[in-house]
């Protein structure tokens, strides 16, 4: 059964049924109860016409749904009216449908999950499994948001920044469910790419791509976490950079840099080298000074240092983070690392440890107590 | 989107204000603390934040390997043991403001009296997956 296929036309059958003057939160129950007998009954018996078979069921399921709701005879009006969308139509609705399921009233994970169902045709089960909660909690955290929107307007443009927000945040997650979020967050992002001319979509699908390709080589046998500089680059899709890279010199050139461009644009520099000791820190951190310039995030300036600390040397590193607070995610590791660059075994080991213990995931953790073990053996032999 | 761990102790934990052993409660107190643990977990479930609740035996045994072709040695429970888990709750929320405030409804369930208990709650970050994109 194509299960991509049956996902990639969600949003246009919620369009078509909101078209028909269905509400969206019914339209959106309607075609999830559809998506999934279509999962059911599919593979045994595939229809000649998805698209036909899901605009049908859906429309059946909201009729039945809406019945006692709605009086019989406003059913039967809508029931004539059925106005079949036209082909620029389906398109425009996908497009708004990214808008509303990440519209700002919504908090990051109802986005998210929103985002998921409506727009990427998961089940309400599967984006349960990827987030590890319980289905009923997934299924009203999914209720919620659609009360959330109820009031919103169908028909007016969103915010590009806020969809591009919600995908980065599916991409960057990492859970690892039975459904590759990173590679549905890509799915997404090409087929808004597809929706919409913006050079900013083209950078976060550049980024994505990007480091997708580096996927093969970032764990090692038992999950463990292999680091940029230790990547055998072999195992890189050269595929998938080839086609970052297009993606992104073509948003480039249009002049109008974003955050997701210059993100990208270091991610390809380091594509770009074939090995560690290659790659261009000197155009990175002009990158990254341009990053800080559009972002102001401080988990930009403490990725610059590490850049610094390779382009001018560890000092330089170390003076770029003294600036930096020192309780942000991951400036101990960096600390620990510029200190080992710079010669002071001792004091890189004291902080590989003291990073192990504040680090907010287990292969982090596990790859800085190695850290700190092997730096320790050193200075002990 | 974060998961913590909402730690209840019987033991280990700062004393709480009202802190008067729940056998010396009322039965309606009792069961007005049951309800309200209930209604929590309800509440979290409605608003899509509810992930695992669970309580636990006070009685353990701690258990070690004993070495080839031995049965694990058995020991306890430890009546001096200091920390002592009585249960948990584990909720998936929008971060650590929203945990905190969370920790700080269920401290509030009622004790003797029918008043709060001010309970002290362990609150605990789950590690996660690492991020895909880190430099």
């Amino acid at each position: 059964m194509d299960e991509a296929l049956l996902r990639s036309l969600t949003p246009t059958v919620i369009g078509i049924l909101v078209r028909r003057g269905a509400d969206f939160a019914a339209a959106e129950d309607a075609v999830q109860d559809a998506l999934v007998e279509a999962l059911r009954v599919w593979p045994g018996d595939p229809p000649r016409d998805p698209k036909g078979w899901l605009v049908t069921v859906a429309w059946r399921k909201f009729l039945d749904a809406t019945r006692g709701e709605v009086s019989r005879r406003r059913r039967e009006v809508l029931a004539r009216a059925e106005p079949a969308p036209g082909p620029g139509e389906a398109s425009d609705d996908t497009l708004q449908m990214y808008f509303l399921c990440a519209h700002p009233s919504l908090t990051p994970a109802s986005a998210v999950a929103l985002t998921l169902r409506a727009v990427g045709g998961l089940t309400t089960r599967q984006i349960a499994r990827a987030y590890l909660v319980p289905e009923a909690t997934m299924a009203q955290r999914i209720s919620r948001a659609k009360r959330t929107v109820e009031g919103v307007r169908f028909d007016r443009p969103g915010d590009v920044a806020t969809v591009l927000r919600v995908l980065y945040l599916v991409f960057n997650e990492g859970y690892s469910g039975d459904v590759d979020l990173a590679g549905e967050a890509i799915r997404l992002t090409r087929r808004l790419a597809a929706e919409i001319d913006h050079e900013e979509v083209a950078g976060l699908l550049a980024l994505m791509l990007l480091h997708h390709a580096r996927r093969p080589a970032r764990t090692g046998p038992g999950g463990r976490l292999v680091p940029l500089a230790e990547q055998d680059r072999g195992l890189w899709d050269t595929r998938l950079i080839a086609e970052g890279v297009e993606i992104l010199q073509a948003a480039l050139s249009r002049d109008r840099l974003g955050e997701y461009q210059a993100q990208a644009a270091i991610a390809a520099l380091h594509a770009d080298a074939r090995t560690a000791e290659e790659t261009d820190w000197v155009q990175i951190v002009e990158w990254y000074d341009e990053l800080v310039r559009l972002t102001g995030s401080p988990v930009a300036r403490l990725n610059r240092a590490v850049a610094v600390g390779e382009a001018d040397g560890p000092r330089a590193g170390l003076a770029a983070l003294a600036g930096l607070d020192p309780a942000l995610p991951r400036h101990t590791a960096v600390a620990a690392y510029l200190h080992e660059r710079d010669g002071d075994l001792a004091t890189a080991a004291r902080l590989y440890a003291e990073a192990a213990r504040s680090a907010s995931s287990l292969p982090e953790r596990d790859h800085l107590t190695r850290q700190a073990a092997r730096l320790n053996a050193r200075t002990r032999g | 989107m974060a998961k913590y761990l909402l730690l209840k102790h019987y033991r280990g934990a700062p004393a709480a204000v009202n802190d008067v052993p729940m056998e010396q409660w009322t039965p309606e107190e009792v069961a007005a603390h049951i309800q309200f643990m209930r209604d929590f977990a309800d509440r979290l479930e409605r608003s899509g934040e509810f992930v695992d609740g669970q309580a636990l035996s006070p009685e353990g045994t701690f258990v070690r390997y004993d070495g080839e072709g031995r049965p694990p040695v058995t020991d306890g429970p430890f009546a001096e043991t200091k920390d002592l888990i009585a249960g948990w709750m584990v909720i998936d929320v929008d971060g650590y403001e929203r945990a905190l405030e969370l920790a700080g409804e269920l401290s509030a369930a009622p004790g003797a009296g029918g008043k709060p208990i001010h309970e002290w709650l362990e609150l605990r970050p789950f590690l996660t997956e690492p991020p895909t994109i880190t430099e």
